[in-house]
């Protein structure tokens, strides 16, 4: 008997149940096809203000910093503001998002390069899958448009969040993947990503950028245009 | 059992980690976690309504095992994974190295796994010549001192700050001798320097799961550091090591179990990094692992669902019991043994290794409750251990001493009358002796109470016969 | 109403005094018939000897189903069973009906023997509506939370209201007045070392919280802390909640020699 029908017969076995099972496994069906939701804090809810608020509140809590801006076109004068203001240099790497794409770059004195990281980048932009305002945490999935080593690698990371995004709790994200990518189905990476990297591993003191981004910014747009 | 245990010493670890002077300088820093639990449940008012949410999902995921685990592997599989089943330590180890010789791989790079500590993985990859890294800090520390972890969420919590610049200084040689360690933050400085280099020439990096959802075929991780995320974005291969109970039916389910994961562990309301993976890299991806692999380990899980023990399988490592466990505080996480510490490790740890190994550590409780009270999955842990208690008890396995005196205790304790008569003039004869200092500095058979503490003399006549006296037989 | 009718009134409580304190303070047990005799009820002690909390949590079933049996019989004809201990209460309250899950008829009558049984302060507060005791203690207290107390049956205010009745005494804040004395029962003889290192912290808090006199509603976590605190040359009192409010605060405290014996 193959290891994994050894272990199925001795779940079964445990469980007093055959294989065939008509109830169980609609139950089972069920649930897998409905997804219920269960206890929903309150704390993200509100209307987009109260969200907004919400939103910062929480993430300024875990040692991020959120910056609003109008429109899209405002976010690259935010970031070379916050490299500037840290005395960081004025690189910047993105993937192949239209939405950061086609933001006036040009407008400033960053230097731009594109695709995901080496290793050895100091500075990148992702544009955030969504935002959530109960815990201030930003979703982001993987691909050309925002590779996934930008996340991780560099010491300062941008996220771009546009408000029409961000929404009250983890549930709402999973809703707008099953939206997005087809029930059952996600990219292969999806990071909810709440404040920068940390540890406490050392006498238990806080200590920030363990082995991800030592800081977090994040710009939200309040319009596309 | 890959990892040997010294459990059987229990009482002998306690000892020498009562003496432990640099071990008793650290143990306070795991108080702390105490405090933040607190600030981070009384932040939230659906707190306890979620503790119940998060157990009815284990509950009925557990009842349902098998159907959640078959939908699973079908997801991963269409995901283009690959799912291996190991029933035992031994067979996890083989499928894993079986993957690393594969790919020829020199280098594994590893996210915190306590199921790697118990099936012993990275031994069985250094006999064969790969080099595995600890990547979370902690185990890092850990690794370098040849020690195993002594908290399932702060490994290395034993270890004070001029230790871990010793073993920085002795593995770190190539490094400038006079180099300035005195901060933390150096010491976080070096180890972040030293693992981006492993990080980025690794061949296959490991990671556990803390939950696997059935309704995507997606492993999820929860970290802080981001070494899971190099571990799993960086290398060719990303194998995801787990046991078989981190089953979860849906993304939302997850969501109502991630609310009190991180509040209970460190008292963060969200950890930093909570990453869902969901097969390889998909077509036109920059990054991201080429194959991605699942073990699934079940070494004695199964045979324990259905039974006393099932509720155990609902645990989510969050490590909260042994933050507020006075044992723990007490001694810390290596006495107990083996892999597992604390309340959960006491009634986890007779289950995979056996109670004849393992029965010391559901002894050793005050049975205080808190550990309960404060899980998360409202596993009632004391209950269990006194299930280990009963199973040792009948199986004759307490000591043939505690077992006689405990039986002809309760001889006279299940008759009244006879008790009455054993125990008065015991008492008076104990009140007579004790008078004068009104306590005792040794009495027979209680050297463990009396070694350290006195014991209060009795004040006489029992309070039973002096009622009788008092009131008459009437009342 | 006259006094016939009062009689008819009267609660029939039926007092489980706790073996530890039926063998080595005695006292507590009368201040316990006090209390509730002040509060109007008619206290009886049948014949009894121990919960079997010591076998039951030495894995001991058997055994402590039959002394769970004795008790349940001891006590029929109570409106209620009280005990100066949150851990006997508890073992009564809240483990008998779970040592007969087995037995459908015993576990019918455990579940209402439970029902009728309580912890001391929580039966004078909760069920009697207690508000105010006369007692006069002069000294400045800490109160230990004992565990089965306060996590079993959810003991916190009620020995802490009633103590703030008593004329003389200043409670002061106790830090981690929530964790275990380290007591256990047989753990505190069968771990007797680890044990010892948790009761040592214990004492320091004790000593920390400035208190002159340390009160409990456990015997056993009492005792345990005594023994402690007098091997470390402490002068701290130890006392049973029980005792001070009876106003029995002059009764030498725990393991201190007895007032003629001391002369």
């Amino acid at each position: 008997m193959s290891a994994r029908d050894e272990i199925f017969a001795s779940i079964r076995r445990s469980l007093n149940v055959g294989p065939v099972d008509a109830p169980r496994r609609d139950a089972v069906v069920a649930r897998l096809a409905q997804a219920p939701v269960g206890i929903i804090p309150r704390r993200g809810h509100g209307d987009a203000a109260e969200r907004l608020a919400t939103f910062k509140a929480e993430a300024e809590r875990v040692q991020a910093t959120v910056a609003e801006v109008a429109t899209a076109a405002d976010v690259p004068a935010e970031i070379a503001r916050y490299l500037r203001e840290n005395n960081l240099p004025a690189t910047i790497r993105f993937g192949d998002d239209p939405r950061l794409a086609d933001m006036p770059w040009a407008e400033t004195a960053l230097e731009v390069a594109r695709g995901p990281s080496e290793g050895d980048d100091l500075n990148a932009v992702a544009a955030a899958f969504a935002g959530v305002a109960e815990t201030g945490t930003l979703a982001l999935v993987s691909g050309a448009d925002n590779p996934t080593t930008l996340n991780f690698l560099p010491d300062n990371h941008f996220v771009v969040l546009f408000a029409d995004d961000l929404v009250a709790d983890l549930e709402s994200v999973f809703a707008r993947l099953r939206e997005k990518y087809g029930p059952g189905a996600l990219p292969r990476t999806v990071n909810f990503i709440t404040g920068p990297s940390r540890s406490a591993d050392i006498e238990q003191t806080l200590l920030l950028g363990a082995h991800g981004p030592r800081r977090l910014h994040v710009v939200v747009a309040r319009g596309l245009s | 059992m890959s990892v040997a245990a010294t459990t059987p010493r229990f009482k002998a670890n306690v000892h020498e980690a009562l003496h432990d002077l640099r071990l008793q300088g650290a143990l306070p820093h795991a108080r702390n976690f105490i405090g933040r639990r607190a600030d981070a449940a009384a932040r939230l008012p659906e707190f306890d309504a979620l503790r119940d949410s998060a157990r009815a999902i284990k509950d009925h995921t557990l009842a349902h095992l098998d159907l959640y685990l078959e939908a699973y592997e079908k997801k991963v599989v269409e995901a283009g994974g690959h799912v291996h089943y190991a029933r035992d330590s031994d067979e996890a180890v083989a499928v894993i190295l079986g993957i690393c010789k594969a790919r020829d791989a020199k280098v594994v790079t590893k996210g915190k796994s306590m199921i790697s500590e118990e099936i012993g993985l990275n031994a069985a990859l250094e006999r064969e010549g790969i080099n595995a890294v600890e990547t979370d800090l902690g185990e890092y520390v850990i690794q370098l001192r040849g020690e195993a972890p002594s908290h399932i969420i702060a490994p290395a919590i034993h270890v004070s700050r001029d230790d871990i610049e010793a073993d920085f200084r002795r593995a770190h040689r190539d490094l400038a001798p006079d180099r300035d360690l005195s901060q933390p933050e150096q010491l976080l400085g070096e180890a972040r320097a030293i693992l981006r280099d492993r990080f980025l020439s690794a061949d296959i990096g490991l990671t556990g799961a803390n939950f696997l959802v059935a309704e995507t075929g997606t492993s999820i991780i929860v970290t802080n550091e981001g070494n899971g995320d190099l571990t799993q974005i960086l290398p060719k291969v990303h194998v995801v090591l787990a046991s078989l109970e981190k089953i979860t039916p849906t993304l939302n389910d997850v969501a109502q179990i991630l609310r009190v994961l991180a509040r209970s562990a460190t008292g963060q309301d969200m950890s930093v990094y909570t990453t869902l993976s969901t097969g390889p890299r998909r077509p036109g991806d920059p990054d991201g692992p080429e194959e991605y692999h699942v073990v699934l380990l079940d070494n004695g899980r199964s045979a324990t669902l259905g039974g006393p023990f099932a509720e155990m399988l609902r645990c989510i490592r969050c490590g909260a019991c042994m933050n507020h466990c006075p044992v723990y505080h007490a001694v810390g996480g290596h006495a107990y043994g083996w892999v597992y510490p604390g309340p959960m490790g006491a009634v986890l740890t007779p289950l995979l290794i056996g109670v004849a190994e393992g029965g010391n550590l559901p002894n050793a409780s005050t049975f205080c409750g808190r550990c309960e009270a404060v899980c998360p999955m409202r596993i009632p842990l004391p209950k269990l251990m006194r299930i280990w208690r009963e199973r040792e008890f009948a199986r004759g396995l307490t000591s043939p001493f505690a077992r006689a005196a405990i039986r002809l205790w309760a001889f006279f304790a299940s008759r009244p009358t006879l008790y009455g008569l054993a125990v008065e003039p015991a008492m008076r004869l104990l009140a007579r002796i004790g008078r004068r200092r009104g306590r005792f500095a040794w009495l027979p058979f209680a050297g463990g109470w009396t070694r350290g503490r006195d014991f209060p003399a009795p004040q006489g006549a029992t309070f039973q016969s002096r009622w009788r006296a008092k009131s008459g037989a009437t009342r | 109403m006259s006094d016939s009718q009062a009689a008819q009134a009267q609660l029939r409580v039926g007092l489980f005094v706790t073996c530890l304190v039926d063998l080595i303070r005695p006292s507590v047990g009368f201040a316990a018939v006090k209390l509730l005799e002040d509060a109007g009820c008619a206290v009886i002690a049948p014949r009894q000897t121990c919960c079997g909390q010591p076998a039951y949590n030495s894995g001991d079933r058997a055994d402590a189903q039959a002394i769970a049996r004795r008790t349940i019989e001891s006590f029929a004809g109570c409106d209620y069973v009280v005990a100066p201990s949150g851990s006997c209460a508890g073992m009564l309250a809240r483990h008998y009906p779970e040592l007969f899950s087995e037995e459908p008829d015993m576990a019918i009558k455990a579940a209402a023997f439970a029902a009728k049984c309580c912890e001391l302060t929580s039966f004078l507060v909760d069920r009697l509506g207690v508000t105010k005791i006369s007692a006069r203690y002069a000294g400045v207290a800490a109160y230990h939370d004992s565990c089965s107390g306060l996590r079993e049956l959810g003991i916190r205010d009620q020995p802490r209201k009633l103590l703030a009745g008593v004329e003389g005494l200043r409670l002061v804040d106790l830090e981690e007045s929530d964790v275990c004395c380290g007591f256990g029962g047989t753990f505190a003889i069968k771990y007797g070392e680890l044990s010892d290192a948790i009761v040592a912290r214990k004492c320091d808090k004790i000593l920390a919280s400035g208190a002159d006199t340390l009160i409990a509603g456990d015997l056993g976590c009492l005792m345990n802390m005594a023994g402690k605190l007098q091997r470390q040359g402490r002068a701290v009192k130890v006392r049973h909640v029980a005792e001070v409010l009876a106003g029995m605060g002059d009764e030498p405290a725990i393991g201190e020699p007895a007032a003629e014996a001391a002369k």
